[in-house]
This record gives structure tokens, sequence and C-alpha cells, in this order.
């Protein structure tokens, strides 16, 4: 039985796709105020494991307790090409909620100061450099009410004052009780935080090894 | 997760879609150009008698209305797949049906609508008997919903493909046949002074089928194109 304290736990979770497995099974478990790093090379399934775990997809084995919906970041940005940053963001406020009771301009003027996004508040998302754009879809964490956020692949695109910012955002999500599970395939990882580390091994990277 | 309440939602999706559609309006024009044209292309293929225009008008305007109308339908959900919006809606907790509904509601009125308006102009360019008009004008309002709803469906099973548009005709066109037939035969009826009732509320009841099981049939589809 899982301990309840847990935020979520992961027993023997694997994904298989057409028969193949796409990454070994792994277990974990996540406390409140705990970051979570998946490592491991390309394809060796973070982006299927995260989408497991938000429950875009059904795991083929293994068991998953989360207490509830986390928030999942992934790498596609969820933002429109024809709608400005401002009106983007206001759609995702009023159509996922606030933590705050109020929805209105000023926090989204707010949150897009706090985002860096400010100098193109009014630009079309089409316009938006691939750097503001994950930005702009980070955007969400500022506004968000989920206990639980996985951020698939965070600082893909980031310029380092922009990687110091998402730091920052993560710690204070930290530090008020949330977790976060963040996978990168190693080449940035988040400084200066106690973390725990689950390094993610590709199916067929595994039975290519028992092979030989 | 503190969910939004479902009514601001369905107003905040509603709201972002008709921005967007006024954004891209060329894109909107397109099937209703495309409905002018087709009809206009009668009269010269046929011979522009009028007896025989006349005949033909009720079916003609009413297929033209079809291919217009499945002509918006593959992109009813596929900007929203491709850039990730989807499965960010699906994971907001908030009912897939209801923000099925709410993209049809938005693409009806927006590719349905237009339809119904232009009719009367696209009626006197067949020569339609003016017993005819507001019957033809009626069938539309009932069943231009129709389409969008069935199409929804088609649109969503075809949304992961990346040529769904003609997948998505070969799937819909079979369950627009009895609405076609109903609508026609309705008109033809109201023009021959025949009574016509009976297949407008065969139409309705359609729409209230279609109204009820489309949202969720167009759910359950938008899932599994998602895994």
């Amino acid at each position: 039985m899982p301990n309840n304290s847990y935020m979520l736990s992961v027993s023997e979770l694997s994904f298989e796709r057409y028969f193949d497995r796409v990454f070994e099974p792994v277990s974990f478990e996540l406390a409140a105020g705990s970051l979570l790093l998946v490592t491991g090379s390309n394809g060796c399934g973070k982006t299927t494991m995260l989408r497991v775990l938000a429950g875009l997809l059904e795991p083929s084995e293994g068991k998953i307790h989360c207490q509830e919906q986390p928030l999942y970041a992934g790498h596609n940005p969820a933002i429109k090409d024809d709608l400005s940053v401002e009106e983007n963001i206001m759609f995702w406020m009023n159509f996922m909620g606030t933590r705050e009771s109020v929805r209105d301009k000023e926090l989204c003027k707010r949150v897009i100061r706090e985002i860096g996004l400010t100098p193109v508040t009014l630009q079309e998302g089409r316009t938006l450099s691939a750097g503001q754009r994950k930005r702009c879809s980070l955007a969400r964490l500022l506004f968000c009410d989920e206990a639980l956020w996985l951020l698939d692949e965070p600082y893909s695109n980031l310029d380092r004052e922009g990687i110091v910012m998402l730091d920052g955002i993560v710690r204070n999500h930290l530090e008020s009780g949330g977790a976060c599970i963040m996978t990168t395939h190693g080449s940035l990882r988040p400084e200066g935080f106690e973390l725990q580390e689950c390094h993610l091994v590709s199916g067929r990277e595994r039975y290519a090894g028992a092979a030989a | 997760m503190s969910k939004q309440a479902t009514g601001t939602a369905f107003g905040a999706l509603l709201r972002r879609d008709f921005l967007l559609a006024y954004r891209r309006r060329a894109e909107l024009l397109q099937p209703l150009v495309f409905l002018m044209v087709v009809t206009t292309l009668f009269p010269l293929g046929v011979g522009p008698s009028p007896q025989l225009l006349a005949n033909i008008a009720p079916g003609v305007i009413w297929i033209a209305a079809l291919l217009a109308s499945v002509l918006s339908l593959d992109s009813l959900f596929r900007s929203d797949f491709e850039d990730g919006t989807l499965e960010q809606m699906v994971l907001s907790g908030q009912s897939l049906a209801l923000i099925a509904l709410a993209r049809i509601v938005a693409h009806w009125l927006v590719a349905g609508l237009p339809i119904v308006l232009l009719s009367p102009l696209l009626a006197m360019w067949m020569n339609l008997p003016d017993e005819g008009l507001p019957i033809l004008i009626e069938s539309l309002v009932i069943g231009t919903p129709i389409l969008s709803l069935i199409g929804a469906i088609g649109g969503a099973l075809t949304v992961s493909l990346k040529r769904g548009g003609q997948l998505l005709s070969l799937l819909v066109f079979p369950l627009y046949v009895p609405l076609l037939i109903l609508a026609t035969s309705a008109v033809g009826a109201a023009v021959v002074d025949l009574p016509y009732t009976g297949q407008l509320g065969l139409m309705v009841s359609g729409l209230i089928v279609a109204l009820t099981l489309a949202p969720f049939a167009t759910a359950a589809a938008l899932k599994l194109s998602l895994s």
C-alpha cells in the first residue's frame, strides 16, 4: 500500500508501444517539496513517461498513485499563432482557472512581466522566437493551481536569464509545498537544488545489451 | 486541482474561437466562395433553362452546402491538435464532450450560419420558386448544425492523420445521405404545394439525436487520436 504522504508514487511503471517496451520499468516516490530529475539519452522514453504520468497515455504495466491531476508542460507550446501573447495567456487563465480568484488583465500583465515577455505583449504568437514561445508556454506555471508539475525539457531554447528565472519559479513552487518532475537529456540541469534522480533506460537499449 | 467552472471555460473557448475566426477571416470566406462558384457552375453546365434549374435547385444548393461545410471541417480540431492545445484541454479536467460541443457551436456559427444567410441569393440564381425559399431556409437552419455535429466526429477521428481531409469526406458523406434526401424532398414538396412537415420533423429528430450523441462520439474520437 503506497504511503499517503507522497504526492506521487510510481511502482514498476512501463509503457509498451506495439509490444515494444519504450522504457524499462521505473519506481519512485515523490514527496511534497521535492524535485525529481529524469535523465536519459535521446529517445529513451522521457517524454513518454511524462505523458503516462500526466494521464495522456495508459501505462502498460505498473501503478501510478497520484493525489491530483498534475500540470503537464510538454514540447508542444499550446500557443495560438493568431493570438497575441496576452490573448493566449488570458485564454488559458479563463479556461484552466488560476490560483487567485481574480482573473483580470492586471494578473495577466503581472504574469507576462514575471515571465519576461512585456516587450512582446501584443505580438502575435507566430512572430515569437523559440525561446519566447517557451517562456509563453511556461507562463502557466505562474498562475496554475496544480501542486505537481511535469516539465518536459523546460530549459530547451531558454537563454541564461530564462534558465535562472525558471529555477526561481520552480524553487518558489517547491518551497510552497509543491513537487516537480523535470526531464533533461543532460546538458542543462537545475542549479542548486536538492534533487532525486531517475535514470531512464530505453527498452531497446536493455534488450540490445542482453543480446550482446 | 480546483477545476475552472464549466461555464467559464466554455465561454472562454467560444470567445477564443470567434477571435481566431476573425483573425483568419480569409479562411472562412473560402467555403462560401466555393459554395457560390459551385452553384453558378450548374446553369453553365446543364443549360440555363429556368424550368430545369428550378427542378434541380434544392438538390444543387444542398449538395453545394454539404461540400462547402466539409471543406471547413478538416481544420476543426487540427490546429489545436498540432500545437498541443488539445492535450492541455484534455488534461484540464473539463469534460471533453463539452469542449467538443463548444468547438462545434463555434464552427456552426462561423461556417454553417453564413450558408443559411447566403441561401436566398443562391435560390435566386437557381430560379427556385418563391414557395420553396422559406422551406429551403428552414431545412438549412435545421440541417447545417447536423453537418457540423456529424462532421466533428469525422474531424476528430482523422485529426492525427497528416492528410485526413480526403478520408474525412469519405467518412462523413455517407452519413449525410439521409439528411440530403429529407431536405431536398421537403423543399421539392413545398414547391409543388405538397405537405413537407414530415420531412422537416424527421430532420429535427435527427438534429436532436446528433446534438445529444455527437459531442460524446467526438470526445471519444479525440481521445483515440491523442493516444
